[in-house]
């Protein structure tokens, strides 16, 4: 018999039961809740008159909806305090773990999870937001699902689920100098396209994806989703132990060295098969952009955007219509267009690491004058440490300001909405038509690239000034 | 969660032949501010249908006459991007039953049949056939019968069989319920929880 797969493992275990011809019951571990995707469901559990089956097992922030300036005041925004009210008051009547505006474990979802070690190997994790991917990074089978499925995880702590197809991405060498995580998943996501990963649970691996810092392998497994795949897993390692070691809610002590020990089982066999294997050579991962309205539009920043005869004749309309809206010619150069908004934060990029690299890069520097440029942090303990580690005054020396933590512009539910007609390089996760505010216009990079391209004020390729 | 009955469906379509239609268009993030399921279709692909002013824009399908009906007929792998349910209802909120496309990204899909709007999945090939049908005769009928798996134009007769999960399939003919079902089962996730510690 063939090995199994490390998601295959972790799958199984949880698996309840299974349905004739249907999807398994999968049995969720953590269910991480934020205040856009879950209203709808605690009114669902209320209307049937029951109670969350496993409280305890849950936790919630609000993060999608909140400012990222005066966070001590309350909430301008009608619709916006009404939701975050409304979930301050769903976890009290229902026992939910809230970390809400102002509390030190407040932040986006996906970034306090694994600081608060709430994240582990081998646990089945899922959270109503398609990038709970980002969780993978620890070993762990997690992924985004609807309010329905929300719902179903608060009264019955499973989930209804067909099983993906497994696919194994691996990606060897050490990457050059200015290349990082988030050019490598961009480079992997241009490879595929953004659909090329739907129906697959995919599983990172190779020298280059073991070689990541955690943040790192936060980064790629968080955009898992953007070429459709459900969800990214790596499997763990030292590094992976060293990051876990003495969080919040991390075991201690003996029972530790106990979770290291079975921690170190979690890893795809040998001979484990994969519905799909790709390999990549970190030799060909450059500084990455997206030029277009999918994550899957993207190309080196020296290169130029592909000629129209260079696209598969059935998507040319598609193709033609996203560089439309960008207002960029096919065929011509990517760096070098003036750039009126940075974006460094979300999910993908707003962990500390990020900062450090940014304030390390614009250290003597200085930020284009036109350019406007938010600097987000992933979560309270992100802010902290960057004041902390005196990284908010190296910013400060420099032009930026750290705001405060939350999803902000990478979707714009907030104030934080870059106007019509302006083009951000931004360090978040999604370049759809109108994503960073009504008539926005987004590139999709690193925050090395964010970074250089705030201070030069044009699309940069970040090894130009390294 | 629904428990609306699909068994079949007879209408004319709206087509929307574009690609990656990702769930920002379908809902964009600035209407998912409500706490209840209803009323989102007003919103439904909203910078697409709507100017700045919030006045309609006349080329945009859903403001033409031309094509009515319960079905939506869009190009390859509609529902991309963010995990909102808010897309799905949106969808049913302003009135379609059925989208049909030759490619759904996974959670989209898994909303859709939550809240018994029917996803079909058809060829390449066939979702040609169908914006042809539909653009040269804008009241050409789609049949969606989910009994048979069958999408047919009714008056070529042309048609093809999609796939659905027989459980889900069972849930939207007979309007069954997924938290109904998980609740019957409380009794078999305390097992499995012991059997764990």
């Amino acid at each position: 018999m063939a090995g199994k797969t490390l998601f295959d493992k972790i799958w199984d275990k949880h698996v309840v039961d299974e349905i004739d011809g249907g999807p398994s019951v999968l049995y969720i571990d953590r269910h991480l809740v934020h205040e856009v995707t879950s209203p709808q469901a605690f009114a669902g559990i209320e209307k049937r008159g029951i109670s969350l089956f496993r409280p305890e097992n849950t936790v919630a922030t609000p993060d999608h909806n909140v400012p990222t300036i005066d966070q001590h005041l309350s909430i301008k925004d009608e619709l916006s305090r009404f939701q975050v009210n409304k979930l301050t008051e769903n976890c009290e009547k229902h026992g939910v773990t809230l970390y809400g505006l102002n509390h030190p474990y407040h932040g986006i979802v996906h970034v306090i999870g694994p600081e608060l070690g709430i994240t582990q190997p081998g646990l089945t994790m899922v959270c109503g937001d398609s990038h709970t991917s980002t969780h993978g990074a620890f070993g762990s089978v997690a992924f985004g699902i609807g309010t329905s499925e929300v719902e179903m995880v608060m009264a019955t702590q499973c989930i209804l689920q067909p099983k993906p197809k497994k696919m194994l991405i691996s990606v060897d060498g050490e990457l050059s100098k200015g290349v990082t995580a988030k050019d490598v998943v961009l480079y992997i996501i241009a490879k595929i396209s953004a659909s090329g990963g739907t129906g697959y649970f995919i599983e990172y691996a190779g020298s280059t994806i073991t070689s990541l810092s955690m943040e790192g392998r936060m980064t790629v497994c968080n955009m898992s989703i953007e070429s459709g795949a459900r969800g990214g897993l790596i499997a763990p390692d030292e590094t992976t132990f060293a990051y876990i070691k003495g969080r919040e809610f991390a075991p201690k002590g003996a029972d530790f060295d106990l979770a290291v020990e079975r921690w170190k089982l979690l890893k795809s066999d040998e001979d484990a098969v994969f519905d799909e294997e790709l390999h990549f050579d970190a030799a060909d991962i450059e500084p990455m952009i997206t030029y277009g309205t999918n994550p899957g539009m993207g190309a080196k920043i020296k290169d130029e955007i592909p000629a129209v005869d260079e696209i598969d004749k059935s998507t040319r309309e598609s193709y033609k219509k996203s560089l439309a809206y960008m207002g960029f010619e096919a065929g011509s150069p990517i760096a070098g267009r003036k750039v009126d908004y940075v974006f460094v934060g979300s999910c993908t990029n707003g962990r500390i690491e990020d900062l450090r690299e940014v304030a390390q890069f614009v250290k003597g520097k200085r930020k284009a004058e036109h350019v406007t440029a938010w600097l987000v942090p992933g979560s309270k303990q992100v802010e902290e440490q960057a004041h902390k580690e005196g990284i908010t005054e190296i910013l400060e020396a420099a032009g930026f300001k750290l705001r405060q933590p939350g999803c902000s512009a990478c979707l714009a539910m907030n104030d934080d909405k870059v106007p019509e007609g302006m083009l951000a390089v931004a360090t978040s996760n999604r370049n759809f038509e109108g994503r960073q505010g009504p008539g926005s216009r987004t590139m999709l990079a690193s925050p090395l690239t964010a970074a250089a391209s705030a201070v030069t004020g044009e699309v940069t390729d970040p090894r130009s000034l390294l | 969660m629904s428990s609306e009955k699909f068994k079949t469906l007879e209408s004319p379509a709206v087509p929307l032949p574009i690609e990656n239609v990702d769930t920002d268009q379908i809902i964009p993030a600035r209407f998912l501010k409500a706490t209840t399921r209803e009323g989102f279709g007003e919103n439904l692909f909203r910078d697409w249908r709507f100017d700045k002013s919030g006045a309609p824009k006349e080329d945009f399908v859903l403001n033409k006459n031309t094509y009515t009906g319960k079905i939506l007929v869009a190009g390859k792998n509609f529902g991309s991007g963010s995990s909102r349910e808010h897309a799905a209802w949106a969808i049913h909120d302003y009135g379609f039953k059925v989208v049909v496309s030759s490619f759904f990204a996974d959670i989209f899909k898994n909303n859709a049949l939550n809240n018994g709007l029917l996803p079909v999945q058809v060829s390449d090939s066939f979702l040609l056939t169908l914006f042809k049908a539909i653009e040269s005769n804008s009241d050409t009928q789609i049949k969606v019968d989910l009994e048979a798996q069958l999408i047919s134009i009714v008056a070529s007769g042309e048609s093809e069989s999609f796939e659905i999960n027989p459980y889900k399939k069972e849930c939207l003919l007979n309007g069954y319920d997924d938290i109904d079902y998980l609740l019957r089962m409380k009794e078999k996730i305390v097992q499995f929880e012991k059997s764990r510690s």
